[in-house]
């Protein structure tokens, strides 16, 4: 499922919000509408929390994380991490990062078990990475961009790329990460990928001006329709209907 | 409209996406949309206006090029295609990259441009687009059209005068302007009883012209100017100005009685005088001693004076006995003396005397000494049976009788051979200024005139110098017994050769010429045949 959402009128929803399999954070101060969206689809699964760092509302694009962390930059003040030790679940290693290039969220792209980084990133970060987030490290770019954050969104199911990222450094990417890749847009044509979207392994929101094409290769991409679909019923469901019909 | 580059050239590892509107696979570029959807969403062309109009003069068929400019152009040319793309307000924001015109009936009043712009949209992709502006050609009579439709074509004239009976000035100065090319830029020339107006359709072309009639013949003027309209609100004043020129009222072969001040400023110049030659000075001859002066407008219009006589009040007289005068027997004479004349005693009687047995000789002392013969013909002045009528006259003759030292006769000119003998010998011919006739003239008298003119030409060098001569191609040729008679003529060395092109300006109004030679001839020089 893709959900359409926008930020105080701004379609760039991933530069407001963090969102992984265990966990949510979502910038202070937009409409309580936007908080509304994510909190009907997530709140039942894992917290939403409220947060800015550093006193900034843009975390998406200043933290990085996945399932088993939360790296934040070091202008993150204290009584912002004490807020997020108590929010998130205790699973959730939370590490303050030293790092000069600070927008952690725009030099690291990652899901629960790779991740590609900026190829300037600190040694000390990059093994910082690989312990909080427990994911291989990779070195890269994305159609000639460094800030493989910004150009790229990743779930444990799939990724979408900018869209001028050739074939072969696609299937590169794919075969370094292990999960199929797509060169796709969010927003109307933007190829600021990890702006406009964010994903976990089964949901995604996306600008609101993101269209139905883009929206159906998200989906179809991040598998997030997998429980929909007719083949879903006919092959792996067949069992247990089979079962209780029984 | 085909998208043209991107920030990345389309290479073929590029993966396709999809476009985010319809979904098609196309290959990235700028906008990531495919060009369907592209050109329904941007239109480059939108700010630029598809109707416009021309403003075109329906007499003249020019072209109105604003602020106030009209151009002749043909139709799908360039300098059109120039003014068409002038009009397209918006073109400044896109690149123009082609233009033509798509055919149109003529008689439609319709032109249609097609033009193709390019212009960068959204995130570097730039567009070309092919599209047809349409004029509405609108009629509209421009500046000159309108002006010379309301009769009013002209802002400026110089009106030419002078009070002598004789017209010759005028012929020597008619040449003059032509061999000069004065008279180009006027709009029209029209010859009126006592001089003649030429027209201009602006003051400083007026101003030009009057310019060169100041340097070429003595002459004062006058300026005055006629407001026609005027916009208070934006200072601007229409006015339609004259310059009166006055040429100064002595013609050749015209005898004169200077003001006893000029004659003495002129160097002791006897006061009773034929004037010689009008050119840009009048010159003056003494026939007693051929002492010669010359006397510029200025100095003439200082204290001002008419002729006593002209060339039409001479009589014939025939040369009875001539004795050269030895220079040491002439009074002494403080001025310039004439190498080309001499002066002598001449007996003369008058022709219409000739054979009656009262007739009367009378003696006289005449600077034609070196032309006369017994025998001959000659022009000259009765000035003892004359009633002058001039001031100046008056007091000369006042101090003269009394001394005894009035002339009886004054001789002006040798009469050569018949005037229709001469003019049957004539091998040359001049151009003529094309000049509308304002109102009725005595054709006789300007003929008479022109004669004149001509015969002064053949017997002066120097008047010659100012005007060209052309070669009359339709001159009977000349027999040999007329070669011998003796009277001035022009060699052949002298004459121009005339070409026969016919120029609508320079139509004939002479009373002979029936073809005129073409402007570019005076250019050529002296060509001999």
């Amino acid at each position: 499922m893709a959900v359409r959402t926008q930020f105080e009128s701004s379609n760039e929803v991933g530069v407001f919000t963090k969102l992984t399999n265990s966990y949510c954070l979502v910038a202070i101060g937009g409409a309580q509408n936007f908080y509304s969206v994510f909190e009907s689809d997530l709140s039942d699964a894992i917290p939403v929390v409220h947060s800015s760092i550093g006193g900034s509302r843009i975390i998406g694009r200043l933290t990085a994380g996945n399932r088993h962390g939360l790296l934040v930059p070091y202008a993150t003040t204290d009584q912002e991490l004490q807020h997020f030790r108590n929010s998130l679940p205790d699973s959730v290693k939370i590490q303050r990062v030293e790092e000069r290039l600070s927008a952690l969220g725009n030099v690291i792209a990652c899901n629960d078990y790779v991740a590609l980084v900026h190829p300037d990133l600190d040694r000390e970060t990059e093994e910082i990475i690989s312990d909080v987030l427990k994911v291989e490290v990779f070195r890269h770019a994305i159609a000639d961009n460094v800030l493989v954050g910004s150009y790229c969104a990743l779930s444990n199911q799939g990724g979408l790329v900018h869209s001028k990222a050739k074939i072969e450094d696609q299937d590169e990417l794919s075969s370094l990460l292990q999960v199929p890749l797509v060169a796709g847009t969010v927003n109307r044509g933007s190829d600021v990928i990890g702006g406009g979207l964010i994903v976990n392994d089964w949901i995604a929101f996306c600008g609101l001006d993101t269209t139905s094409t883009e929206i159906s290769v998200i989906e179809s991409v991040f598998r997030l329709t997998e429980g929909h679909q007719p083949s879903n019923i006919a092959t792996k469901m067949r069992d247990s209907l089979i079962d209780s019909l029984a | 409209m085909d998208p043209i580059g991107g920030n990345v050239a389309p290479a073929p590892a590029v993966g396709k996406i999809l476009c985010f509107s319809c979904g098609t696979p196309i290959e990235p570029n700028a906008t990531n949309m495919c060009i369907a959807c592209l050109r329904s969403k941007v239109d480059i062309t939108e700010d630029i206006a598809k109707q416009n109009t021309l403003n075109m003069c329906k007499s003249c068929h020019r072209y109105a090029v604003p602020p106030g400019q009209w151009v002749t152009c043909a139709p799908e040319s360039k300098e059109l295609l120039s003014i068409c793309l002038k009009r397209v307000k918006g073109l400044a924001q896109v690149r123009l990259v082609d233009a033509n015109f798509v055919w149109t009936e003529p008689h439609s009043r319709r032109i249609k441009v097609k033009l193709t712009v390019q212009k960068e949209v959204i995130q570097g992709a730039v567009l070309q687009q092919t599209f047809v502006i349409e004029y509405v050609v609108h009629t509209q009579m421009c500046d000159n059209c309108h002006r010379a439709e309301a009769k009013d074509f002209w802002r400026s004239v110089v009106q030419l005068r002078q009070k002598a009976e004789h017209k010759k000035t005028f012929y020597y100065l008619e040449q003059l302007i032509l061999k000069h090319k004065a008279h180009l830029r006027t709009v029209n020339i029209k010859q009126l009883p006592a001089g003649v107006d030429f027209f201009f359709a602006n003051r400083s072309d007026a101003r030009k012209f009057l310019d060169f009639l100041l340097s070429v013949v003595p002459c004062r003027y006058q300026t005055s100017e006629q407001l026609l309209s005027h916009d208070p609100n934006n200072n601007v004043y229409n006015y339609k100005y004259t310059f009166s020129v006055e040429i100064v009222p002595i013609c050749k072969d015209d005898i004169v009685c200077l003001p006893r001040e000029t004659a003495r400023s002129l160097g002791n110049f006897s006061e009773l005088a034929i004037c010689t030659r009008v050119t840009s000075v009048v010159q003056f001859i003494d026939p007693k001693t051929a002492q010669v002066a010359e006397m510029s407008g200025n100095l003439y219009w200082r204290e001002p004076f008419r002729s006593i006589c002209t060339q039409k009040h001479l009589s014939e007289f025939t040369v009875m006995d001539v004795d050269t005068v030895n220079e040491m027997d002439m009074r002494g004479s403080t001025g310039r003396l004439s190498e080309k004349h001499v002066v002598a005693d001449v007996w003369v009687v008058k022709s219409s005397d000739l054979g009656k047995s009262d007739n009367q000789q009378y003696h006289t002392r005449s600077h034609l000494g070196h032309l006369l013969n017994p025998g001959d013909t000659v022009l000259g002045f009765d000035l003892g049976n004359a009633n002058v009528n001039e001031e100046h006259f008056e007091d000369f003759e006042k101090r003269q009788s009394k001394k005894g030292r009035m002339p009886d006769v004054i001789l002006v000119k040798k009469v050569y051979a018949d005037k229709s003998t001469r003019k049957r010998a004539r091998q040359w011919r001049l151009r003529r200024l094309a000049k509308e006739n304002g109102s009725v003239t005595d054709g006789s008298t300007a003929g008479g005139d022109y004669e004149d003119f001509l015969e002064d030409l053949e017997e002066d060098v120097n008047i010659r110098q100012g005007v060209n001569i052309y070669k009359d191609p339709n001159a009977m040729p000349v027999d040999q017994d007329d070669q011998d008679e003796a009277y001035p003529k022009i060699t052949l060395q002298e004459m121009l050769e005339g070409l026969n092109l016919q120029e609508e300006e320079m139509a004939p109004v002479g009373p002979s010429d029936a073809d005129e030679p073409e402007e570019e001839m005076a250019t050529e020089g002296s060509g001999i045949a």
